[in-house]
């Protein structure tokens, strides 16, 4: 054998060690929309709130179940866009959306996540709100850490931001929302611009 | 010259290193699975596997889901530490020309 089929042995070996234990059909432009949809949201909530009589948010109000639907809106239209843009991209490149490698990066994905979000609806139900911006910046930080194993090991950086940013959120809530907004948002587009253009 | 020897003839071939790849990354895999993996006809890896296996460098387990038989591989510590001395032979051999 000479060395070209060597180096082919190898590449082969990769490919099939990368195929067969990760998901890599994640698209990087389903990341870009989902960080527009946040700002998008976070404006409108934003706008809302400030026009509102009070120009504060109170936790009983209309205004507050309003900035809820607005945020499972985003969170909804993210999920969709996401499974649209990476049902398509996996036909592309002839990977099966739902088989082992997919699963196991759901499941490892939604561990953290929700553990966060029954935690965050524990203490939402014990009158504590400050800290709601920065749990969720931390667990879907951990939810992304932890799924990097299974996918693009690039989303582990976007994890490692979200943590950061999240624990910054923990020590000043006063900034809670503007620490979101660049969580949720402006990090979602430069994360998902960077693996949009290194892999789509 | 003991580059060369480190070479495994046993995995001298495209589907059992092809098996052997996805066995080391993965804790098990059954038939189909590698089948679709590899694009392998069911005879070609099954005699495969079985090469793999009399060296007792994969396990195979049958079991059955349901009424359907099952098929499930995975490597013995065995068959990962002879993988890992041919990748590193293999790794060797292209940067030493």
């Amino acid at each position: 054998m000479s060395t070209q089929d060597y180096l082919k042995d190898i590449t082969e070996i990769k490919n099939l060690m990368n195929k067969s234990s990760r998901f890599i059909s994640l698209s990087g432009l389903s990341g870009v929309l989902a960080g527009v949809y946040a700002l998008f949201g976070a404006g409108v909530a934003y706008y809302i709130v400030k026009t509102s009589a009070r120009g504060y948010l109170i936790l009983d109000g209309s205004i507050f179940k309003l900035c809820i639907a607005i945020l499972l809106g985003v969170a909804v239209l993210s999920v969709l866009t996401g499974i649209y843009l990476t049902t398509k991209k996996a036909k592309k490149n002839g990977e099966k959306i739902w088989d082992r490698s997919s699963k196991r990066l759901i499941l490892n994905f939604l561990i953290p996540l929700v553990v966060g979000g029954l935690y965050i609806l524990t203490t939402l139900g014990h009158q504590k709100y400050g800290q709601t911006g920065a749990l969720m910046l931390i667990f879907y930080g951990l939810a992304l850490v932890n799924a990097s194993k299974y996918s693009i090991g690039d989303i582990r950086y976007l994890g490692f931001t979200e943590i950061a940013l999240g624990l910054i959120a923990a020590v000043f809530p006063g900034y809670g929302f503007w620490l979101w907004v660049l969580g949720f948002g402006v990090m979602h587009i430069l994360y998902g611009a960077i693996m949009h253009f290194k892999y789509d | 010259m003991s580059i060369i020897t480190n070479i495994n003839k046993l995995f001298d071939h495209r589907i059992r290193l092809g098996i052997m790849s996805v066995l080391m990354v993965n804790e098990h895999a059954d038939f189909n699975r590698l089948k679709e993996l590899l694009g392998a006809t069911d005879g070609n890896l099954a005699s495969h596997t079985k090469a793999l296996e009399k060296a007792e460098y994969i396990k195979i387990e049958k079991q059955f889901i349901g009424k359907k038989p099952n098929t499930k591989y995975s490597t013995t510590p065995l068959g990962k530490a002879e993988f890992k001395k041919h990748i590193n032979a293999l790794e060797k051999l292209i940067h030493r020309s």
